[in-house]
């Protein structure tokens, strides 16, 4: 590294380390069609799931295409609020901007019907008992509290019904149910 | 068999100390520090170079929207090409392979690439978790993400529960080697990596990537430049593969792309036996349990078979015919737009045999690899000691 | 080289979308591929160019995938720059004789966002972007300079606004109070979401694809130096040189697609280039009329190849920029004729 010179006059000064330039973004989202169609519903209870319309598998939440064909899915079809555990995390991490009493249980959730699963958040389960292929149910915030925002489910909790096997739990469902043949 | 046009070949590498904060440089500081290493090893000036591709992972890491625009200069491109190239965690790999696709493809004779992260700049958890109004956010980094697949794999193997730390202190061991590696942790034992905190279980504390501020960078030539090198090290072949984040039967553990990466990149490169033909690989390994996840969808072993590799010492520098990460890998440095590269750039230190204390004795063929998204996005090459055959 | 050609595009633009990325793109792809009869797995590489900063999200080019349909796994890459980048490292992709199809596609939508701080951004870090300079405000330091060293007129603003269709004529122009001295609205892009897709095929297969193949016979790209300090503000150095490597000038440009958000800059840029001020034909899609960060560029290469498809013209420039006043700059030049 070559030698820097600097002014005598500032010479004896101490070197800046660092400088702090705060940077605050504002963006107002717009979720789309398939999201606020999903939104609207799930203010009023309902979990909608989109349709593919190559072979009609459901897919939860709706994003908007079928991702394996590229394929806009603008066919909803309402799902249960029951399902199971494809797979999950216990975190002992604090998440930024939530606060969740440690540690907390984040699963994949596999709705009934559902051919492919989404994060969410498992409590009324101690952490040891949770396992692959649980079923689980969904319990809803108080009703005057419920708007259209992804956060109306509080959580899902066990039911006691009896677990899904490992080998039809989660993705590997689809292949077990036959579904997944055409990839073959 | 080779990657497809012109010989392409790496004769310069450059590295920069990683650390959880360069605090001594500041952005171009940092990514020149590598780049004139790799220019010095390649025996090259700045005017030398024809073309710049730059590769790192999100912007909100720095807080700099597409910064090669402000750091073409600190990396000579003024009145060059100047790429930048961004696929989530795979960067640092495709970010060689789209450098190397300048050579091979004969548009250019010699190209720098650099790939760097200075994660210290923002807050890299932050810039991760940014609450987007339409999810559910619970998914605190990608632990809680990348945790749920590793359960997954343990299950389905019934493999023991310690590899994951096996794994995790083999690779702080090989990171001793490394005086450019970011965690060294001479009095580490295999205990205290066993007693190391869940964080997000299964993944404990010690099994896991720290966050680092880091630069790499290579200097690729056609084989005419290369002739003038004493060890280039030439590249066999180059992949490429995405797929989509989450579909009905996605084989989350071991994905389609990557196996198909895989099999295309072995192709290219004229290998058959990807165990017996490699001497040594550098593969991207965030969280330790997916070096046994990665060694089965490679093709090193049998499905189901990648913990027995862990567990017989095989991947170790020290007496494992198949040394994984010997620089210490993923866990224990991880400028992560860089982190794909410095994988490539290993190999390439391997099979020119300048990697040092790490360097595997008589390597002549060396794979990298890098992955990204959630485990969607690959990126793989094969470098070797001597020309490709054709 | 080998000889490459655009066989197909689709595009969208509006000043703001309600549909996200993946709902934006599935029609453009869905097009290009059927436009072609080419099924993505037929498709050799797949690249494309968006912005996080742009989007307000980290690794937001990852669900924009699922527009693609990746099942199987696919040969894909990504630049975060304007597509028409994605494009030169598809066209280099060609080069390696290992593809001979490739899909590349770009979006934006700056809407979501404050686009002048967004931009700001994109300024050094360290000595610049503290300050928060708009990106309006920098466009008229270098008007400012160019109009008192008398390198460029108002008259040429004004009639650029007008072959641009910002305004109707020069009454209107004048009348127009100043937004950002020296300039006025008519001189400042409208920015719209938007974004576009494209199909590439390697000669042999570009003539079964398409009746009449825009064929790239020259693209090259090259950086400026980021401090304005540093900068002569009367040339664009990175511009000519691209343009001569691409062979912009080898023959008659009949039409040019130029990405200048800025009355100001599409002046500039035509006097370096040596292309007429009021050119006999002009895009009909000025990008001041419809700005879109990271789709820009690459629309200007579906607008210039659609010139040549429609037979409006034969050979055509089309260029993309990137980075304050025009820092990055990219020149493709296209043909009926393979040349």
């Amino acid at each position: 590294m070559p030698e820097i010179n600097v002014p005598s006059s500032i010479k004896d000064l101490e070197q800046v380390q660092s400088v702090r330039t705060p940077i605050r973004m504002e963006y107002t989202f717009t979720p789309g069609v398939a999201a606020q169609t999903y939104l609207r519903e799930f203010a009023n209870k309902k979990i909608l799931g989109a349709v593919s319309p190559v072979d009609g598998a459901v897919l939860v939440p709706p994003r908007g295409a079928d991702p394996r064909y590229g394929a806009l899915c603008d066919e909803f079809v309402e799902m249960p609020h029951t399902g199971h555990i494809g797979s999950f995390c216990v975190t002992n991490v604090p998440i930024p901007g939530r606060e969740l009493e440690l540690p907390y249980i984040s699963a994949w959730i596999f709705l009934d019907g559902a051919d492919i699963g989404f994060l969410n958040l498992v409590a009324e389960c101690p952490p040891e008992e949770c396992r692959i292929g649980m079923r689980v149910e969904a319990v809803w915030k108080p009703d005057d509290e419920i708007g259209m925002t992804a956060e109306n489910i509080l959580y899902w909790r066990p039911t006691g019904e009896p677990d899904l096997p490992f080998d039809e739990a989660g993705v590997r469902g689809w292949h077990v149910r036959g579904d997944g043949e055409s990839d073959a | 068999m080779a990657a497809g046009g012109e010989l392409a070949a790496v004769v310069g590498v450059g590295m920069t100390k990683f650390s959880a904060t360069r605090g001594d440089v500041s952005m171009p500081g940092l990514v020149r520090e590598a780049a004139e290493r790799a220019l010095k090893d390649a025996e090259m000036e700045w005017e030398d170079i024809d073309a710049v591709v730059m590769g790192k992972a999100p912007d909100f890491f720095e807080g700099v929207m597409m910064p090669e625009i402000f750091l073409g200069e600190a990396l000579g491109a003024v009145g060059k090409p100047m790429l930048r190239v961004h696929t989530a965690g795979s960067v640092g790999g495709s970010t060689a392979l789209v450098a190397a696709s300048l050579v091979h493809s004969g548009v250019h004779e010699r190209v720098l690439t650099v790939a760097w992260e200075k994660q210290s700049e923002s807050n890299a958890m932050w810039a991760l978790s940014l609450k987007q109004p339409f999810q559910v956010s619970i998914n605190a980094g990608a632990g809680g993400y990348f945790s749920p697949i590793i359960r997954q794999y343990m299950e389905e193997t019934q493999a023991p529960e310690l590899i994951g730390c096996m794994v995790a202190f083999k690779d702080r061991q090989h990171a001793l080697l490394n005086p450019y590696a970011h965690l060294h942790q001479p009095d580490l034992t295999f205990d205290q990596v066993v007693e190391s905190p869940m964080l997000w279980e299964p993944i404990r504390y010690s099994e896991t990537c720290p966050s680092s501020d880091g630069a790499a960078a290579m200097v690729i030539v056609n084989e005419t430049e290369a002739k003038k090198s004493a060890n280039p090290a030439w590249i066999h072949a180059g992949a490429m593969r995405s797929e989509a984040n989450n579909f009905p039967g996605r084989d989350e553990v071991n994905p389609q792309a990557s196996r198909e990466c895989a099999s295309d990149l072995w192709n290219q490169a004229g290998i058959k036996n990807p165990r017996e033909e490699i001497d040594v690989a550098e593969i991207y390994v965030p969280f330790s349990w997916y070096e046994p996840m990665w060694l089965e969808s490679l093709g090193f072993c049998e499905r189901g078979d990648g913990w027995k590799l862990v567990e017989s010492g095989a991947t170790h520098i020290d007496g494992g015919d198949l040394p994984i990460n010997c620089s210490g890998g993923v866990l224990s440095s991880n400028p992560i737009g860089a982190s794909g590269m410095i994988r490539f750039a290993e190999a390439a230190l391997q099979v020119r045999g300048m990697a040092g204390e790490h360097q595997v004795e008589g390597a002549r063929k060396a794979m990298g690899h890098a992955y990204g998204g959630g485990a969607q996005y690959f990126a793989m090459w094969v470098v070797g000691k001597d020309k490709p055959t054709t | 080289m080998r000889k490459v050609a655009i066989v197909s595009a689709a595009s969208r633009q509006e000043e703001k979308m309600l549909d996200n990325e993946v709902e934006l793109m599935v029609p453009l792809i869905s097009k290009v591929r059927e436009e072609t009869g080419l099924d993505q797995t037929e498709i050799g590489f797949t690249c494309s160019g968006s912005s996080d900063f742009l989007a307000g999200q980290a690794f937001s080019f990852v669900m924009t995938l699922d527009a693609v349909g990746p099942v199987p796994p696919i040969s894909e890459s990504h630049v975060e720059m304007d597509g028409a980048w994605a494009l030169y490292e598809t066209w280099v992709k060609f080069q390696m004789g290992v593809i001979d199809t490739a899909l590349v596609y770009s979006y934006g939508k700056p809407s979501p966002g404050s686009l002048q701080d967004v931009l700001s951004t994109q300024l050094d870090p360290y000595y610049v972007a503290p300050l928060w300079p708009d990106a309006h405000a920098i466009a008229a330091l270098q008007a400012r300079h160019l109009l008192e060293k008398e390198e460029i007129s108002l008259q040429h603003l004004a009639d650029c606004a007008v072959r641009a269709g910002t305004v109707e004529n020069h009454e209107e122009y004048y009348e127009q109070q100043i937004l950002a001295d020296p300039l006025r609205p008519a001189d400042c892009p409208t920015y719209a979401d938007g974004g576009v897709a494209m199909i590439l095929a390697a000669e042999g297969k570009a003539e079964e694809l398409c009746e009449k193949p825009a064929w790239i016979t020259g693209i090259d790209h090259r950086i400026d130096t980021h401090h304005f300090g540093a900068r002569n503000l009367s040339t664009i150095p990175s511009a000519k040189k691209a343009a001569e490597k691409a062979g912009v000038h080898k023959a008659d440009i009949d039409l040019a697609e130029i990405h200048t958000a800025y009355t100001v800059h599409d002046v500039l840029l035509r006097k370096e280039l040596n292309l007429p001020l009021n050119p006999e034909k002009s895009s009909k899609n000025h990008p001041i009329k419809a700005e879109t960060l990271m789709a820009s560029g690459l629309l200007r290469i579906a607008e210039a190849a659609r010139a040549i498809w429609d037979q409006e013209a034969n050979r055509t420039l089309a260029h993309a920029t990137s980075g304050p006043l025009m820092q990055q700059n990219l020149m493709c030049v296209l043909s009926g004729e393979k040349e």
